[in-house]
């Protein structure tokens, strides 16, 4: 009665298929991943209904943090090189070879220029443990001017954003829009996230 | 965990010499599990949304010879950004008379429309006070775009303004 022979069919499935499209996937992601530098500033970016995308190249970031600090960051390794020929050169500092490179590898940095020497021999590590003042912008000290002037140089397909932090006073921001107006910057693009359930 | 094919035991009685055949098939599953875990890896660290972008204009800073235009003050509606998320308007400047709003959607996109639909030319003065966020501004901004207003313009804050706001700030 119960020693019916069920027909079985081999457990194991043909997984061809399933490995191709993994791999698929696997291979898109991983091209198309870009890994987000790590930023020494963490901005919470206000909200728009805004749908234009950011490009991905030349641009120039200045950033303004919760606490009002600005930090300043342009792409692209030679455009940096450049740019840090140009401001030794405006503020009498010689850069060596080996400060120059790692400029140019650097992300958004916001130490003014005085300290620039001292802040490119640091170690990576120590780098992300300094607080950094940020750059200074103030009329009378305007260093940012002259970052933003001397990049526009170096590079000069170059587009200008702010990427604010939501709860930056408005001052430090007026500050920074009004150092772009006097350079005649006119237009520059206002770095948002997307708006949700609108 | 060598499998033996089953179709191919039927047909093939005919064949004279055997060789003896190892199955092609070989065990997947640890390179499934790879995959997979990769896969897992690339999804979670990708972030797709990138960044959006608004652009904005700003004007030239007039020279000093320059004539500025000149437009009727019933034309003109003022918004100034207020301390915690606050929005005050007024039109005009003889008199104004100041009405406190918020940004929401019943706030001063309601006001924008209505005034858009009233007055075809429109202009916006935007004032935000040293106690205002960059995210007011940037959703006073937003909401321009939304209410397709044409002409508006960030200008600085009066102590004109400041009084005028002063009664109703809290």
């Amino acid at each position: 009665m119960g020693n019916v022979k069920v027909h079985r069919s081999s457990p194991s499935i043909d997984m061809t298929p399933m490995v191709d499209l993994a791999f698929l996937l696997v291979t898109f992601f991983m091209l198309t991943t870009k890994f987000a530098p790590e930023e020494p500033l963490a901005i919470d970016t206000p909200t728009s209904v805004s749908e234009i995308k950011i490009p991905d190249t030349d641009i120039l970031t200045i950033s303004i943090g919760k606490d009002g600090r600005v930090f300043f960051n342009v792409d692209g390794q030679f455009t940096r090189a450049d740019l840090l020929a140009k401001i030794g050169e405006k503020y009498g500092i010689s850069f060596t070879t080996e400060e120059t490179h790692r400029f140019a590898i650097m992300s958004s940095m916001g130490v003014p220029i005085g300290n620039l020497k001292q802040f490119l021999a640091m170690t990576t590590e120590e780098r992300k443990l300094l607080h950094q003042p940020g750059i200074p912008c103030d009329s009378a000290n305007n260093e940012l001017a002259d970052w933003v002037l001397q990049a526009r140089l170096s590079n000069r397909r170059l587009r200008i954003a702010i990427k604010g932090d939501r709860d930056s006073d408005y001052p430090v921001v007026k500050k920074v829009i009004d150092t772009m107006i006097d350079r005649k910057v006119n237009r520059f693009n206002l770095i948002t996230n997307m708006e949700k359930g609108v | 965990m060598a499998e033996i094919s089953q179709q191919g035991s039927g047909g093939k009685k005919n064949e004279k010499v055997r060789s003896k055949k190892t199955s092609t098939r070989i065990d997947m599953t640890p390179m499934v599990d790879l995959a997979f875990l990769l896969l897992t890896f690339f999804v979670m660290t990708t972030t797709l949304n990138k960044p959006q972008t608004m652009e904005i204009t700003m004007p030239e800073k007039p020279n000093k010879e320059d004539k500025l235009p000149e437009i009727n003050e019933k034309n003109v509606l003022t918004l100034v950004l207020g301390k915690n998320n606050k929005v005050f308007w007024y039109m005009g400047i003889t008199d104004p008379k100041v009405v406190l709003t918020d940004f929401s959607k019943d706030g001063i996109r309601k006001v924008l429309l209505e005034k858009k639909a009233e007055l075809p030319k429109l202009v916006i003065l935007i004032k935000a006070t040293n106690d205002a966020k960059y995210r007011n501004m940037v959703d006073i901004l937003d909401e321009m775009n939304i209410s397709s207003i044409p002409r508006y313009a960030l200008v600085d804050i009066t102590p004109v303004d400041n009084e005028l706001i002063k009664e109703l700030q809290l």
